[in-house]
């Protein structure tokens, strides 16, 4: 854990350096608002109603399918990691090279079958037109 | 830890945010200069020699604008998604390498701030924390146009993240880590992984491209379109605060790129020393931001949906196939 020390000792001057800034901008930029001033901007035209109202469906479906295939990546990466020794049927040398003539492709042939899954996946929504925008 | 060792973070925190807040600085200078030359006129050059005080002369001009908070804002949001994106933005860059260990004052100081062993994830996690305060402006603003840039955002952002992330799996596969010092290391003992990954390079530039929401892929500020985007209501420092974001995600990127694929802050020759080999790849990266800028038209919403998930996610999913293929065939 002794790593993070550094890391989070820059978090604190960071959120301080953005305290600082904000508190700067109160003490400096004056509000002179008038009831024109401090509506919504619309163009120069008065706003119609809330801003928040509801929006297009399309924008959640790009987060459905963002949060599957983001888990894909989040498999991936330790299997990455660790490829080198799953692509060997031996343990590695302590140089990370397999000894030679033991080729394994068992995490090959994992990741394929994974992957495979998760390709049907990407072909049915694209035909389904989930990923479509107009 | 040691006080030592606490002096010592604390001297390299502080030296990361002043050098990155320099580089915002001038970064803003360097790029409005070029696309002045790439329009045919000089660019801000008349405050101090050759403009170099314009971005003094913007800070200023900003921190005494009228402060205008519209109507209807959710103020505390408000104020809290420029603070998150600015945080965010600066904390990234502290797992990247920037140079071998030096002895100063007869300490070995290596140069970084924090080596672990999920380095990279940690600058991704940072990045993908990032995408809140532009959805929360966007939320908070109570504004149309703010309210679109800030979906926009959100939905492009986790588009591109998905590319970016799996084009980098290919380089964890070579180097067998996540410690960015270690694939510093690895690249200085072989090849430089843009000559081993190349696809994964061109994947890598475009989504961390569109992840900076930087032309041509600003669709988030799209002026033509939606105003200033998810930034409409912010004015003077508060607006300065993502624009400062925007700018010191683009080097963090830049960093990256030069880290992962250009052999970080190791060099073909033995000219410059290492921080100097790493800054030059970072402003080289930067120029081609700013030109790209300078070319290329944006793209339509449509068609940057296509790019992300009917090119880029299928290709690098491909990179990480032949990456493996050869990995085993090779070994």
């Amino acid at each position: 854990m002794r790593a993070y020390v550094p890391v989070l000792l820059l978090l604190g001057f960071v959120i301080a350096n953005a305290v600082l800034i904000i508190g700067i901008s109160h003490l400096t930029m004056r509000a002179r608002p008038t009831p024109v001033k401090s509506s919504a901007y619309e163009s120069g035209i008065p706003a119609l109603g809330d801003a928040r109202e509801r929006f297009s469906v399309k924008f959640y479906m790009v987060a459905m399918l963002f949060i599957i295939f983001d888990i894909e990546t989040v498999f991936m990466i330790p299997w990455g990691v660790y490829y080198r020794q799953l692509s060997c049927a031996v343990p590695l040398l302590a140089s990370g090279v397999c000894p030679p003539g033991n080729i394994s492709f068992f995490g090959l042939g994992e990741m394929l079958i994974f992957m495979a899954a998760l390709l049907v996946g990407l072909i049915y929504v694209w035909k389904k037109g989930a990923l479509q925008w107009d | 830890m040691t006080g030592g060792d606490i002096i010592e973070a604390v001297v390299k925190s502080l030296i990361i945010i002043v050098a990155l807040l320099t580089a915002f600085a001038y970064m803003t200078l360097y790029e409005r200069r070029i696309l002045g030359r790439m329009q045919l006129r000089s660019g801000p050059n008349r405050v101090g020699p050759a403009g170099l005080l314009q971005p003094v002369a913007d800070g200023v001009k900003l921190a005494f604008k009228q402060a205008i908070t519209p109507r209807g804002v959710d103020k505390p949001l408000y104020l809290l998604a420029p603070a998150i994106s600015v945080v965010t933005a600066l904390s990234a860059f502290a797992v990247i390498p920037v140079g071998p260990t030096y002895n100063i004052f007869g300490r070995a100081i290596p140069f970084h701030l924090a080596d672990f062993n999920v380095g990279l994830l940690f600058v991704l996690a940072m990045g993908s924390l990032g995408a809140y305060g532009i959805v929360l402006a966007g939320y908070a603003s109570n504004n149309k146009y703010s309210l679109l840039g800030g979906l926009r955002a959100a939905a492009q952002l986790i588009s591109y993240e998905l590319a970016l992330g799996l084009s980098l799996v290919g380089i964890l596969m070579i180097s067998g880590s996540l410690s960015l010092t270690a694939i510093v290391e690895g690249q200085a003992r072989g090849l430089w992984y843009i000559l081993v990954q190349p696809l994964a390079f061109v994947i890598y530039l475009i989504s961390a491209i569109a992840e900076t929401n930087r032309a041509p892929f600003d669709l988030v500020e799209a002026e033509q379109e939606l105003v200033g985007g998810y930034h409409t209501e912010y004015t003077g420092l508060r607006f300065a605060l993502f624009f400062m974001a925007e700018y010191i995600n683009m080097v963090t990127v830049s960093a990256l790129a030069a880290t992962l694929f250009l052999g970080g802050w190791h060099g073909p020759f033995d000219l410059l020393s290492g921080p100097w080999w790493l800054l030059a790849k970072i402003i080289l990266i930067l120029t081609l931001y700013v030109v790209l800028r300078a070319t290329l038209p944006r793209l339509r919403y449509d068609q940057l949906m296509r790019l992300g998930w009917h090119w880029l996610l299928p290709l690098a999913l491909l990179n990480v196939v032949l990456t493996a293929i050869g990995i085993t065939l090779l070994q």
